[in-house]
């Protein structure tokens, strides 16, 4: 089973304490590979919250095509970090060219666009960038959007740290999210890989989603052109939120609600009975069926964790106001924040989705069996 | 007979009767029993004469003759009264002297039995016993991330939505702006077809009735039952259980007057209305209840005059074309009920079910769609459209569920499954299939009729008398002689048995697949089939 840690921090901090956390949790995955996600950037991307960073892997023609390509649509570069590699390859990772992180200054005539706009384009733009590189396999790329950056590489986590010399002092943000693979496919894709970025949300998960042929078959039939890829069962998780929370406009407490809704008996006890029937049987085809434990991120930098219905993952939060951790293992939590009231540590069980929002001074959890805010 | 007796061309010999009597004249006490109950007179007591010779080895001995007389059963060789296999002589015998035997070669009395220009009519089923869905498996077992779900331990939700689901946007836009949400019913995804009353008999109604009941007022199950086209008995009508009752017209409307005058006094619901076009094992041909089963209460129900054969046109008469059905025909059922009854079509499987399909998905009242396949059964039809007309239902309900999907309606318009579900006794890993191919549940007849109340129908072309009213378990009879044979309480206790061992089977398919809060609707990938162009076809996995 794949081991998830994320962290979300009131100063930046760096992705290696995430990838500490995997390490100790090393019984739990087999070292096949990691991903990273860090947003609320800290360091040089502070200065630039509003310009998208593109991150990926390109070899030198990518990213000569990548060049032209992005000059063509009017981007310019505002500001780059090129992961450099050690020229001794390292028994376990494959050899491939540039790590990407690269900030652009939006073009001049998308001055008046609004924001939903300049998202749809920005995930256009990623799909074509996708589409590009998988027909040449010279470019890859994890996201496109504003302070945010991603990787994903095949190898043991803490050698992919000190190998992309991800301690560098410019990579440091307020959430990082990092999966440690357990590899169930041999041949492994990196779109494949965790987390799952669409449009400001992103998700982790571990567990199997058992579900996913009715749930790919509904989202890719939503006419949003986002909603594609599909390459990991676990994907959807991340285009369910973004679906509930942008196309339905509910809040976090719903996205629980629609993956996995209350059975019947406690549907009719909850305060809004109503409008929780009626979403369980519109959004039927999202149910999942687990064995999942999601943790994810939202546009506003909350970070939560949410349970199967039969909470057959395990999973924990804990830290200190202006820091937690969301882990799989206490172990995890123990490695990163040692000094936090351990008895305050909480175990989302089956009803309940943890939040810890930007202020981070606080653990919220959300009830299934709470009244909500509705959209209506 | 002697050897220079003229022959008909349909005599017959034993020979070239479908089903042969096996007959232990030793063991025979001459009870009668087994000619008391044979539905079709196919045996009867008869004298035969005995010619024993006896001769001595003495030289001067004189042979002689002694001739003696006895009585035993005779199988009559006539079209009419030819043996249906049924075995009820066998279930009287009190020992074991008789029962009927399969003939093994060509059975030809298939020849001959149209006499007096009147092709083979029956009931039961299409006598097919192959069955694709038998052949599927379900290959996608959670064994690596996922640790297998317990069917005995974990919660379990099996429960389907019958009626019109609207996009989850829209729906979200109606309840801000208090529009008009379609009714929606939660229901069990194994429905008891239509079967009307008039093709059963009271006491197999009774028996549904109480069962259906039972299950839900106090298992929780919410089963649902169809009436089929022949009314409602006016009590059910105006009793709390209507809910749990699809009322269905068709295009005779018969009992629709009853219905229709009833609705002022009804207490609830009913839980939806089906409206029937077509019925898998007839497709394009109307429904029939023969003369023999109009008695006095049935007439009754039905608005029409006892003893009168009651054809039902092929089509919906007053009526030009299906869209004009759909647009007028669920329109006026919504609006009898308020809109606050689902209404949907039932049709037949056939190649152009998804023009139909079509059709529904622009109309919001259209609740749902049920397809009867080929394998359907029926209380009336004439072999030949049992036999030779029709369309599996694995690759219709494959290709509708496909078509909505692409268009992202598979939420929103149910599709339901019946015909052939549990033919040869399969019946959870047929709906579990069926489910998995893309339906929202199913719909069963002759499974809950074999399961339920002991018909002996096979498929085998064993009874299949149903239209006659001579029925010898008393299902589909109208004859208080026979139907008696039928104790409503012990069907009402075996639809019971049925249902709950069905749900744990259920449970026992989709808990290793690693699925349990929803019906696993179009979860094809855990599908597969040992037939490389019927996996093609079906677009699920091949396996060897
Ligand atoms: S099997 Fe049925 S039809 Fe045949 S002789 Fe026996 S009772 Fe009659
Ligand atoms: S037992 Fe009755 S219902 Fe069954 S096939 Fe025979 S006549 Fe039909």
């Amino acid at each position: 089973m794949c081991r998830l840690f994320a962290l979300t921090s009131k100063d930046p901090v760096s992705p290696m304490l995430a990838i500490k956390a995997l390490d100790v949790m090393k019984e739990g995955h087999d070292g096949s590979g990691m991903g990273l996600l860090l947003q609320d950037l800290g360091g040089p991307f502070e200065e630039m919250k509003e310009a998208p960073i593109l991150s990926g892997i390109f070899s030198e023609e990518g990213i000569r095509r990548l060049d032209l390509f992005m000059m063509d649509k009017g981007f310019l570069t505002k500001y780059k970090i090129s992961l450099k590699i050690p020229k001794k390859p390292v028994e376990g990772i494959p050899r491939r060219g540039l790590y990407l992180i690269r900030a652009y200054e939006l073009p001049e005539d998308w001055d008046n666009l609004d924001q939903e706009e300049i998202g749809n384009r920005l995930s256009d733009i990623r799909f074509k960038i996708r589409e590009m590189g998988e027909e040449k396999k010279d470019m890859i790329v994890f996201s496109f959007w504003p302070d945010t950056i991603m990787i994903k590489e095949i190898g043991d986590p803490l050698l992919l740290g000190d190998y992309l010399g991800l301690d560098r002092k410019e990579l440091n943000a307020r959430i990082i999210m990092a999966q440690g693979r357990q590899n169930t496919n041999y041949a492994i894709n990196l779109y494949a890989c965790h987390p799952f970025f669409i449009k400001g949300y992103c998700t982790m998960t571990n567990g199997e989603n058992t579900a996913f042929i009715p749930i790919r078959d509904f989202l890719t039939s939503r006419q949003i052109p986002a909603y594609s890829g599909y390459q990991s069962d676990s994907e959807v998780f991340a285009h369910i939120l973004h679906y509930s929370m942008e196309e339905l406009g509910m809040g976090i407490d719903a996205y629980k609600h629609v993956i996995t809704p209350l059975q019947e008996e406690d549907l009719k006890q909850h305060p809004d009975a109503q409008f929780l029937s009626h979403l369980k049987r519109t959004c039927r085809p999202l149910i999942i069926d687990g064995p999942n434990c999601v943790i994810g991120t939202l546009p506003d930098h909350s970070l939560f964790m949410a349970q199967d219905r039969k909470k057959l993952r395990p999973g924990v939060v804990g830290g200190k106001p202006g820091i937690y951790g969301f882990s799989s293992e206490i172990c995890g939590l123990d490695a990163v924040i040692p000094d936090r009231d351990q008895s305050q540590d909480i175990q989302p069980m089956h009803l309940d989705t943890v939040i810890v929002s930007p202020d981070r001074l606080e653990v919220k959890i959300c009830r299934q069996t709470e009244t909500l805010n509705l959209p209506l | 007979m002697s050897s220079n007796r003229n022959l008909e061309p349909s005599s017959l010999s034993l020979n070239d009767l479908p089903w042969q009597i096996k007959y232990n004249n030793n063991r025979c006490t001459l009870c009668g029993q087994c000619t008391a109950v044979c539905p079709v007179k196919a045996i009867e007591l008869k004298v035969f004469q005995k010619r024993t010779i006896k001769a001595s080895i003495k030289k001067d001995a004189v042979p002689s003759n002694q001739y003696d007389s006895f009585y035993a059963i005779q199988q009559r060789t006539d079209v009419e009264n030819a043996c249906i296999g049924c075995a009820m002589c066998t279930m009287a015998c009190p020992n074991d002297a008789i029962a009927p035997v399969k003939n093994p070669g060509l059975d030809r009395m298939k020849f001959h039995i149209n006499q007096q220009g009147v092709p083979r009519r029956r009931g039961g089923r299409r006598n097919a016993s192959g069955s694709i869905l038998d052949r599927i498996k379900f290959t996608r077992i959670s064994m690596l991330t996922d640790p297998a779900l317990d069917a005995g331990r974990h919660e379990f939700e099996m429960r389907t939505l019958l009626g019109r689901v609207l996009s989850p946007r829209e729906n979200m836009k109606r309840l801000r702006e208090k529009g008009w949400i379609p009714p929606v019913r939660q229901i069990y995804p194994l429905i008891i077809g239509g079967m009307s009353f008039g093709a059963l008999s009271p006491n197999m109604w009774e028996g549904l009735q109480m069962g259906v009941a039972y299950l839900n007022e106090e298992m929780g199950m919410p089963v649902r039952m169809c009436t089929g086209e022949g009314g409602c008995p006016p009590r059910l009508l105006r009793s709390r259980f209507l809910k749990y009752v699809i009322l269905q017209v068709a295009s005779g409307y018969f009992g629709w007057d009853e219905i229709i005058h009833a609705i002022p006094h009804m207490k609830e619901d009913p839980c939806a209305i089906e409206i029937k076009y077509g019925q898998g094992a007839k497709p394009g041909d109307g429904g029939l209840l023969m003369w023999h089963k109009v008695n006095k209460l049935i007439a009754a129900i039905r608005g029409v005059p006892q003893g009168v054969s009651l054809p039902s046109p092929p089509t919906h008469q007053t009526q030009y074309s299906i869209e004009e059905s759909v647009a007028k025909m669920i329109l006026s059922m919504s609006m009898a009920w308020g809109f606050r009854v689902p209404v949907y079509p039932k049709i037949s499987a056939s190649s152009t079910s998804l023009a139909v399909l079509n059709n529904l998905t622009r109309n919001d009242y259209a609740s749902g769609l049920a397809i009867d396949g080929e394998d359907g059964g029926t209380g009336a039809a004439y072999s030949v459209s049992m036999d030779h007309m029709g369309h599996p239902i694995a690759s219709c309900i494959r290709d509708n569920y496909l078509n909505l999907t692409k268009i992202g309606k598979q939420n929103e318009i149910p599709i339901f499954a019946g015909g052939g579900i549990g033919k040869n006794g399969n019946i959870a890993a047929n709906a579990a299939s069926l489910i998995m191919l893309g339906a929202s549940g199913v719909q069963i007849g002759k499974y809950l009729m074999q399961a339920a109340a002991g018909c002996v129908g096979t498929e085998e072309d064993r009874c299949n008398v149903c239209n006659l009213g001579i029925c010898p378990k008393g299902i589909t009879s109208q004859d208080p002689r026979l139907y008696r044979r039928l104790d409503p309480e012990n069907v009402a206790q075996r639809i019971v048995d049925l249902f709950v061992s069905f749900d744990t089977e259920l449970k026992k398919i989709v808990a290793p697949l690693g699925r349990s809060t929803s019906l696993p609707i179009g979860m094809s990938d855990a599908l597969g089939i040992d037939d490389h162009a019927i996996a093609k076809r079906l677009n699920i996995n091949y396996v060897v």
